[in-house]
């Protein structure tokens, strides 16, 4: 990006490619130290219990999967695959909401538009701005009076009201991407609508709604307070889970490190997939 | 994208003169249910959480559920934990916010050039971002500033320890400066997210534009002032509200870190305190409908921020 194009004198270059080698290793060192943490509690995981209590902190002590294995429930403490297995049907299903609501509504906010598509656009982005506490009470009544307390499915529905905004923004400006004479001119060999959303459509805004589905997943994922309020024993989802592990049983740092891995790890690794899209998800699409 | 394309994009479905209502609503329909979803699930509550505002209502004792028009309002402004709790709201936005996109603005500055490994750097810088907000809570609460065995007083003894310092300060970070403590884990969080953003601003500049510049003569201070700035502006406040938005509804660090504890409490906390705890659903009410006042008011700039951007792009399409 920053390579010049025009000659340089050799010295001049010479001093350039010093200094461009110095930023980068102090690019390697930040990275390094910024993401520490994160690192440490990595290797912590996998470190015994009396080698993750420590002062000063044991650097090269014996790995092991003991930390693991007590939190998959050999230590004889709850089983977080309930939890887990919640946090998944709640991720997923919500996230599949998401896309059956929110394609339409892009496709009529991007590709056949409405009138005032915009102030639609608008609206959308103005629900996602209402904080979550100012309807959690009477969400919670609502639940409590239907039963629908420590109810799986009442969280797929609000995770589905919390990410659909989002998914719409950015779906719109996927689909916003698809040039419009590749539409015309499908139509005009005589191809139906459902032909040209399967065949036109989709192919060029695929990535995008991966990227959404990606997006959607990992909030619903991270998603406490709702969960928290609203959900007990059976339908508890895996951050509740988690804020459980050290209060149940004391604090057990390497058990913890374990927990908070595991629990982190599909979010992990769906960011990474996602990592180029990331930034436009977040911005809601507003930047590319 | 026209107008005539996309009523072009119809023609084939229509046989004749189809009457004008019948196709405003075709094109409408695909919107509805999305649109319908959302105004049940979060506009119906809001509603509902303003009418109880004006109701002195304690779950403990239904019985004697009243209307009392403004009182709970007056409670909010006048009760003392209240007002300090939206003190700290702002403190912990403003503070989290302003130092994330500072240090965002420093990685995207030393990430916007070709070195090896340059991906696998931003794949570090990235993963705070991507922990699950409870899990970088406890990381932060246990593993790094327990007083006794965490990282950060470990690290500072092994360091002090090399110059032969047998009892260097071992703070206990958490109880000395409870909100610092909270800030810090947030920052950590939410600078990859300000990178993240400012890092495609960055590669959005104009490359031709920066070698002139450079040709004419512009050293980097220069460079940055004159060109790299004024392009960020943007960027810089787009990253602000969106951080101020998602910041100021923080939830997970203040309830793991510090349970509300010790002058953490910010609003989303107290509210959840006020009618999951202390039962008033009547206060906690008013409470949400205040917050959701101050919100509108940062949501305005938010939003002209995101349709200036919005319609540059729809402009450019």
């Amino acid at each position: 990006m920053s390579t010049p194009t025009a000659p340089k004198p050799p010295e001049a270059a010479r001093r350039g490619r010093r200094r461009s080698t110095a930023l980068g290793l102090l690019a390697w060192a930040v990275g390094i130290i910024f993401c520490a943490p994160a690192l440490w509690m990595l290797l912590t995981s996998f470190h015994a219990e009396s080698d993750a209590a420590t002062n000063p902190p044991s650097l090269g002590a014996p790995l092991t999967l003991d930390g693991y294995r007590v939190f998959f429930g050999a230590g004889g403490g709850a089983s977080p695959w309930p939890p887990l297995i919640n946090s998944l049907t709640a991720s997923l299903c919500s996230t599949l909401l998401v896309l059956l609501l929110a394609l339409p509504a892009a496709y009529a906010l991007s590709i056949k538009r409405v009138e005032k598509w915009t102030d639609v656009m608008f609206f959308f982005l103005s629900t996602k701005m209402l904080p979550v506490v100012a309807g959690l009470l009477p969400v919670y009544l609502f639940a409590k009076n239907t039963g629908m307390l420590d109810n799986i499915w009442f969280l797929v529905i609000l995770y589905t009201s919390m990410n659909l905004p989002i998914a719409v923004w950015m779906m719109q400006s996927f689909l916003a991407d698809v040039p419009v004479s590749i539409i015309e001119a499908a139509q005009v060999d005589g191809a139906r609508l459902p032909t040209v959303l399967a065949r036109v459509v989709a192919p060029v805004a695929a990535p995008g709604i991966a990227a959404t589905s990606l997006i959607c997943f990992i909030f619903s994922w991270n998603e406490l307070l709702f969960a928290r309020v609203l959900t007990g024993v059976a339908a508890q989802t895996a951050p509740v889970f988690l804020t459980g592990v050290v209060t149940s049983q004391g604090l057990f740092l390497a058990q913890l490190c374990a927990a908070s891995v595991v629990v982190s790890l599909p979010v992990l690794a769906a960011g990474f997939a996602a990592q180029d899209k990331l930034v436009q998800g977040l911005s809601l699409g507003a930047v590319k | 994208m026209s107008p005539s394309g996309a009523r072009g994009a119809s023609a084939p479905r229509k046989a004749g003169k189809a009457p004008g209502r019948a196709r405003v609503w075709a094109t409408r329909a695909p919107l509805l249910p999305a649109l319908i979803f959302l105004i049940a699930v979060t506009q119906l509550p809001f509603v509902a959480t303003v009418v109880v505002s004006f109701f002195d209502w304690n779950s403990l004792s239904p019985d004697d559920r009243a209307f009392s028009a403004f009182s709970n309002y007056g409670e909010v402004f006048s009760d003392p934990s209240l007002r300090e709790s939206v003190f700290t709201t702002v403190l912990l936005t403003a503070s989290v916010v302003i130092v994330s996109v500072v240090l965002g603005l420093l990685l995207a500055l030393l990430l916007d050039r070709e070195f090896i490994g340059r991906g696998f750097v931003r794949t570090l810088l990235i993963t705070p971002f991507l922990l699950v907000p409870v899990s970088a809570a406890l990381l932060w609460k246990h593993v790094l500033y327990n007083p006794e065995y965490g990282l950060l007083n470990g690290a500072w003894a092994w360091f002090t320890g090399l110059f032969g310092v047998d009892s260097p300060g071992q703070p206990d970070w958490i109880s000395e400066m409870p909100l610092a403590a909270v800030a810090a884990a947030l920052v950590w969080q939410w600078t990859p997210f300000m990178m993240l953003i400012l890092l495609a601003g960055l590669q959005s500049r104009s490359a031709e534009q920066m070698e002139a510049a450079r040709l004419d003569g512009a050293n980097a201070w220069q460079m940055f002032c004159h060109l790299t700035l004024p392009h960020l502006r943007r960027y810089l406040e787009l990253g602000v509200l969106l951080g101020s938005i998602y910041i100021v509804q923080n939830f997970d660090a203040v309830f793991t870190i510090t349970a509300g504890g010790l002058g953490t409490a910010n609003l989303p906390y107290t509210i959840y305190q006020t009618f999951y705890q202390a039962h008033e659903y009547g206060l906690a009410s008013a409470a949400g409908v205040v917050v959701v006042i101050g919100t509108i008011v940062v949501a305005t700039f938010a939003l002209r921020v995101v349709s200036s951007l919005f319609r540059e792009e729809a402009g450019r399409a």
